[in-house]
């Protein structure tokens, strides 16, 4: 690959002109939505496009979660787009009911779809007009056409899509409106472990702990159990606060949620907006100081002392901090991905030494920048930060610049091995190794596994790399 | 049983049972949970191995990120064939064109990498927007001088197969420029071999030992040169017939190169293979040279499979692939492992393909055409198989149902063809079939 790396042609600021996207750091937004359906209770999601784009998607969620990820697709044919998806939209709806009498649909528009201008929520109501049935699901719809913004807007497009379509009015009670964001399956059970150590009611959405990362079972199961039931979110509208992870969120891109005009570029917003639910968001939780950000918001809304366990938790976190910092204090790293996750890492490790080289996204929110100078704020003049990179810009950044290390998904490997630079997995996807479902980031537990590893791949390739090999560090 | 789709009714079969014949080569149903992808998928999976060739995909960027470095395909040189390029859509060229952009991208993608043609894959929305791919791709080669080839490859239009041949029309527009380099006799071009984990260099290295001059592979390890003088070789020798017979067809009809279909999965077949070469060159020494061979290798690998055989005799084993042909094969093989299968399936498979694998299969062996998870997961716990084939979508419904799994797909990493391949397919199987992790999902 090394005779391929000359200077680039490609964008490297945002005034050069726009050529070509090489190996994206991105993926689109069908993805993200259909991640987002998968967080219900008995949701089968169905995409509204060509078969390949269900399949396609199938085959990358698989790989990283290695459960069976169930996605249906209404299959356009060239009649449905020259006289439009109504037909197929019905079938496959029909289909999707007949074979597994889901609770929930979660219908995900595509390019060709949008492009075409079907409306699939009149193809649902024409659907729920004409059929015979009497139990129907309940549908939920989001608009993600893969030309505009990322997978992430795709899944923050169907979250504030699931809150809108379901969450009621009520008397205000003393439950919490969760909304993590994409992270992963043991990130959620670690929420909601937090969670129910304080004590405190929460709703969780979306919850695929389970549904993408499902224990074994004694017989096949058409919808895998878990995810948040229909009648837990109708509650969100009366939470007593909502806390967001994520303060990107794509919000800067066209989505539809900030297109159609409702002023809410998210749940959280939403339901602030909307039912006057307080709202408070901060980054993916990684690191001390963000930890001890969502522990005192915890604190103020329960009106609960944060556990000992947890104490201790960050007092081990910081004892390890110490042992270790003199190994990593000045290395350089890249760190890529979703927006939002490389806000969450780049916090972390600005707080423990390690100096942000270049932090990149595929995403479209033209915010990272913003975010990173705020959450970093010690080295905002170090910091290269930039929306829109993809893997080969990353690539010949890294071949010129030498940094120490890559933190992010398995889809940099390549990077690293051209280099020999070390990688630590994290994030989505990791299709190369197994357990990317199980991968933790967040909280204290979270933070002290991606300290150790990050730490450790540090000295190993020291080690590795030395001389004669040593017993001690 | 759970209620199996009635419109899907006609496209399971079993032995014994029914008489009809299988209903295949239909669109899938929507809704249904197809394993198959699309018509865009089968161009790319097809043309993906040529590996100094350009592959630039034109729209949104879903297509491209999810096909980047998809195959374990090598390549013995360049290998611009990992890299994923797109155009990367927005909304605004959605509404205004995106002729321009894939003008620009082509321009300087060929300027930095320098291949030596360009395969352009419209997907979805191309047509929809009216973009004039072919007249860009015109452009391009002229001020480049190099092939640029446009594939409209819309994935509604039609199913994976339709794209399969789309790839083939691509190709045709390449073979038979090169006029001048001569080829040796006894020269073939292998058709339908990806070289997934170098199973073509060991093919190749089989015939050498017998030998036949390989002039083109494709696609495996494929370069566009030897594509441009493929008409030169004598025969065509096609596997993965599913993908590739269309370029077989035309070649015979362009050039009048005939060809055979093979297939080098498993003792029998892959024997046949060689021996089926050697009878078309009429050359006794090619012959003796060939029986040789197998006579070496199969005595090798024996008394090495011996030992899987004794631990997997027995052994139920269900099948479900993307070619048919492959499928045949598999149950060939299993056979020589002593195991029976039990299930066999296919995403793209024709009437002659299921006919022969009815004809192959023992009594009670449900076929299936374009089958889905839910159907799938029913078949294997209604005959009890131990062993699953597959692909990586299959993957999870096996381990799900505590079943061993044998990987059988695009990105796979260990050679299963040839007679070395026989061995690592015991292997696998052996290793997945025989773990004690079992006893622990009981």
């Amino acid at each position: 690959m090394k005779d391929t790396i000359i200077k680039s042609p490609h964008r490297k600021t945002e005034d050069e002109p726009f050529k070509s996207t090489r190996n994206a750091c991105k993926l689109c937004a069908p993805l993200g939505a259909s991640v987002a359906f998968k967080g219900i209770r008995g949701c089968v999601p169905i995409i509204h496009g060509s078969q390949g784009c269900a399949t396609y998607i199938r085959r990358y969620l698989i790989s990283h979660y290695k459960e069976p990820v169930d996605i249906a697709s209404s299959n356009f044919s060239e009649e449905s787009t020259i006289f439009g998806g109504g037909a197929n939209c019905h079938a496959a709806i029909d289909n999707v009911i007949r074979q597994y009498q889901p609770e929930v649909i979660g219908m995900a528009t595509t390019c060709l779809s949008e492009t075409i201008g079907d409306d699939v929520n009149f193809y649902i109501q024409t659907y729920k007009d004409l059929t015979d049935r009497t139990e129907l699901p309940h549908f939920v719809t989001a608009s993600t056409p893969s030309y505009q913004g990322s997978h992430m807007d795709g899944f923050h497009e169907a979250v504030t899509s699931i809150v809108k379509s379901m969450a009621e009015a009520g008397e205000t009670g003393k439950h919490l409106n969760i909304f993590p964001g994409f992270i992963s399956p043991e990130d959620l059970r670690q929420i909601k472990t937090i969670l129910e150590d304080f004590g405190i009611d929460y709703i969780l959405l979306p919850d695929y702990s389970e549904t993408l990362d499902n224990p074994i079972w004694d017989s096949y199961k058409r919808i895998p159990d878990g995810g948040t039931p229909i009648e837990l979110i109708k509650k969100c509208g009366y939470a007593h606060a909502s806390i967001e992870f994520g303060t990107i969120q794509n919000k800067g891109s066209l989505a539809g949620r900030v297109k159609k005009n409702t002023q809410s570029s998210s749940a959280g917003d939403y339901l602030q907006t909307r039912f006057g639910v307080e709202n408070f968001r901060l980054p993916m939780p990684v690191g001390v100081g963000l930890n001890d950000q969502l522990f005192e918001i915890l604190t103020k809304v329960s009106g609960k002392e944060i556990p000992l366990k947890y104490k201790k938790e960050r007092g081990r976190l910081v004892d390890s901090y110490v042992d270790g910092h003199k190994y990593i204090f000045g290395k350089r790293a890249v760190v890529y991905g979703e927006e939002d996750f490389v806000l969450g890492i780049s916090a972390f490790l600005n707080e423990i030494g390690i100096e942000v080289a270049l932090a990149a996204s595929g995403g479209e929110s033209g915010m990272l920048e913003e975010e990173i100078k705020k959450y970093c704020p010690e080295n905002t003049e170090k910091i290269i930060s930039r929306n829109g990179y993809d893997y080969e810009i990353i690539h010949e950044w890294c071949a010129e610049n030498k940094p120490d290390i890559l933190i992010g998904n398995s889809k940099a490997y390549y990077i690293a091995r051209d280099l020999n630079i070390p990688i630590v997995r994290c994030g989505f996807p990791i299709h190369d190794r197994i357990g990317g479902q199980r991968i933790k980031h967040i909280g204290y537990t979270g933070t002290q596994e991606l300290f150790d590893r990050i730490t450790n791949a540090l000295i190993g390739y020291k080690q590795d790399n030395s001389e004669v090999g040593y017993k001690y560090m | 049983m759970n209620e199996i789709l009635k419109e899907r009714k006609g496209q399971i079969v079993t032995k014994g049972q029914d008489n009809v014949a299988i209903a295949c080569e239909k669109a899938s149903l929507a809704g249904s949970v197809s394993q198959r992808a699309c018509v865009f998928c089968g161009s790319r999976v097809v043309l993906y191995p040529i590996a100094d060739a350009l592959h630039l995909i034109h729209g949104p960027v879903g297509c491209a990120a999810y096909t980047w470095d998809i195959r374990g395909s090598l390549s013995s040189g360049p290998q611009l064939h990992r890299l994923s390029f797109t155009t990367d859509l927005k909304e605004k060229e959605v509404v205004f064109g995106g002729e321009p952009k894939l003008y620009n991208a082509l321009i300087s993608l060929i300027d930095q990498y320098k291949p030596k043609a360009a395969f352009v894959y419209g997907t979805c929305i191309i047509g929809v927007i009216g973009d004039d791919m072919e007249a860009v791709c015109r452009r391009v080669a002229s001020e480049k001088g190099i092939d640029v080839i446009p594939i409209m490859s819309e994935g509604f239009n039609g199913t994976k197969k339709d794209g399969y041949k789309l790839a083939c029309d691509a190709l045709s527009k390449l073979i038979g420029t090169d006029t001048v380099t001569e080829v040796p006799e006894h020269s073939i071009n292998i058709l339908g071999d990806f070289n997934l984990a170098g199973e073509l260099w060991m093919l190749a290295e089989y015939y050498r030992r017998m030998g036949v001059n390989l002039v083109a592979c494709m696609t495996g390890d494929g370069r566009i040169d030897d594509v441009r003088k493929a008409h030169k070789a004598q025969l065509n020798v096609v596997q993965c017939s599913g993908s590739m017979i269309y370029l077989a067809k035309d070649m015979k009809e362009k050039y009048g190169t005939p060809f055979m279909k093979v297939s080098y999965f498993g003792i029998e077949d892959m024997s046949d293979a060689l021996y089926e070469v050697a009878r078309f060159f009429k050359s006794d020494k090619m012959m003796k040279q060939a029986r040789e061979l197998v006579r070496e290798e199969i005595s090798k690998l024996l008394p090495e499979l011996q030992v899987y055989r004794e631990k997997l005799e027995g052994k139920r084993a269900a099948i479900y692939v993307g070619g048919a042909f492959k499928a045949i094969s598999l149950v060939k093989a299993l056979r020589l492992l002593g195991m029976k299968t039990v299930v066999v399936g296919s995403q793209t498979g024709n009437q002659d393909d299921y006919n022969l694998l009815k004809e192959l299969c023992d009594e009670g062996t449900i076929i299936v055409d374009d089958s889905n998870p839910n159907e799938l997961s029913e078949f294997v716990k209604q005959t009890g198989a131990d062993l699953f084939i597959g692909g990586v979508k299959e993957r999870p419904i096996a381990y799900k149902l505590g079943l061993g799994f044998c990987d059988h797909n695009h990105e796979r990493k260990e050679a299963l063809a040839g007679y070395e391949g026989m061995l690592n397919f015991a292997k696998e199987v052996h290793a997945s079939v025989c773990s004690p992790v079992w006893k622990f999902m009981k």
